[in-house]
């Protein structure tokens, strides 16, 4: 394995014998349903799976989660605290998953984090600086949804659209239907540039649970070997 | 970075750097002193103060959960926060703005714990650089001293405890700051610090810090325009 960068001091990539998936994409994309059917066909087969996700980190989650009800973050502040929130996942429980020879399915990574600091007019070289103490996944999956579908989906969940997946900081409209639809629009734009970049494999989730975990379970077979 | 933090703003940003015990905070203290009871606007800022970051930072000193990354990176929101809601509003509303610790603390100590050094350079990039830095080179012993003669409780990160440098509090710290000391006299010619001996009278040292802020900065400038 390696780092995009310059990586975490202290830590040896050549220690790391698992694997790290990465499962991108919008809320509503069918991240949580395509993980779960991965990891129990990977668990069905003898291995080991972890779980992580952002925003999950006990050390700065619940100070994100106030902070972004009271709207009280600078922007630099915010996409700080998403870092510090996923550094602190990286070197907690994903390096030590890896180590220990676990597979380590990502419910998103730093591509998510850095196509809404980039959206918010943060300075692309610094974002990228930043997540060079990332290590590169072996695979990343890249769910992409067309926001018709992504608006459908999340009203099915609920009835409403939440304010950060809409963009409503961002002043893109006073209408949170028009706002996610733009917004979405702009995350997936910055996306095919970041796709470019660092190799993802882009799935079509605008189809059927089964078709698209059937393209999902080969790809990862493949990278295991199997 | 952007180039707006080369921008000339109204205000100005003095910031003092040195080891603790190095008597910088005494000096910033009477700075902003001098400064008030000038009838100036002046806005006092330390490091790892920032509310909102306060709960986690001490979360994770007391679970020892923070590596040297995000531990840089806690340390950082923390400043940022700061910088965004306080430094950079002020310095536009034409304020002094005096900063205990800057970004070259982090740079020093961040580096010791292991953090690339233009990794830290590059995460601090959004912000701008003091109008004048006073670096409080006073030796290691006299630091020392003032630190640790009162036989003071040193916690577990603030003696440097996480490097496995000794397994005695005391002993760790002094090796701790010699390092930091050793940062930070590596990058004094980078970021232009003004040295100051740190041996000589609080009065000489607060004589001389006022007579540099005197020149180098036009001080009417800086008076309330509201009446009070």
């Amino acid at each position: 394995m390696k780092f995009y960068g310059e990586g975490l001091p202290g830590v040896d990539p050549v220690n790391l014998v698992g694997k790290l998936i990465v499962i991108e994409g919008a809320d509503g994309s069918g991240r949580s349903t395509q993980m779960d059917l991965l990891k129990d066909c990977l668990e069905g087969q003898g291995h080991a799976i972890v779980n992580v996700g952002l925003r999950r980190s006990s050390l700065v989650s619940e100070e994100l989660n106030e902070a972004k009800k009271g709207n009280v973050l600078g922007e630099i502040t915010r996409s700080l605290f998403y870092a510090t929130d996923f550094a602190d996942q990286l070197e907690n429980r994903i390096i030590p998953a890896l180590k220990a020879g676990f597979i380590v399915l990502a419910d998103r990574y730093i591509y998510t984090l850095m196509a809404r600091d980039i959206v918010r007019g943060a300075d692309r070289d610094w974002v990228h600086s930043i997540y060079g103490i990332a290590l590169v996944p072996d695979l990343v999956i890249y769910l992409r949804v067309s926001p018709a579908q992504l608006v459908e989906r999340n009203f099915r969940k609920k009835a409403t659209l939440d304010y950060w997946e809409a963009g409503m900081d961002l002043g893109l409209s006073r209408d949170i239907f028009d706002s996610f639809m733009r917004y979405q629009k702009l995350i997936q734009k910055e996306f095919s540039l970041l796709q470019r970049e660092y190799d993802f494999l882009v799935v079509n989730g605008n189809r059927s649970v089964r078709s698209i975990s059937n393209e999902i379970t080969a790809k990862v077979e493949g990278l295991l070997g199997i | 970075m952007n180039t707006s933090i080369s921008v000339e703003l109204p205000g100005k940003l003095i910031a003092v750097e040195g080891l603790d015990g190095s008597g910088k905070s005494t000096q910033l203290y009477l700075l902003k002193r001098w400064l008030e009871l000038r009838g100036l606007k002046v806005f006092f800022t330390e490091w790892n103060s920032s509310v909102i970051v306060k709960k986690a930072t001490s979360k994770g000193k007391k679970r020892q959960l923070l590596t040297p990354t995000t531990f840089s990176l806690i340390h950082c929101t923390d400043f940022s926060d700061r910088y965004e809601q306080q430094i950079l509003p002020l310095l536009k509303a034409g304020y002094l703005v005096l900063c205990d610790r800057y970004v070259y603390t982090a740079f020093a100590r961040d580096a010791v714990r292991g953090c690339s050094r233009s990794w830290l350079r590059n995460l601090y990039g959004f912000a701008r650089h003091p109008d004048i830095t006073f670096f409080f080179d006073t030796p290691l012993d006299i630091a020392l001293d003032r630190i640790l003669s009162g036989r003071p409780q040193l916690k577990y990160h603030e003696a440097g405890m996480d490097l496995g440098l000794s397994a005695v509090p005391y002993e760790s710290f002094s090796l701790f700051q010699k390092r930091i000391y050793d940062e930070y006299l590596a990058m004094k010619d980078e970021f232009s610090f003004v040295s100051l001996d740190g041996t000589v009278s609080i009065e000489e040292q607060q004589a001389k810090v006022r007579e540099i802020v005197g020149l180098k900065l036009d001080l009417p400038l800086y008076r309330w325009k509201t009446i009070t």
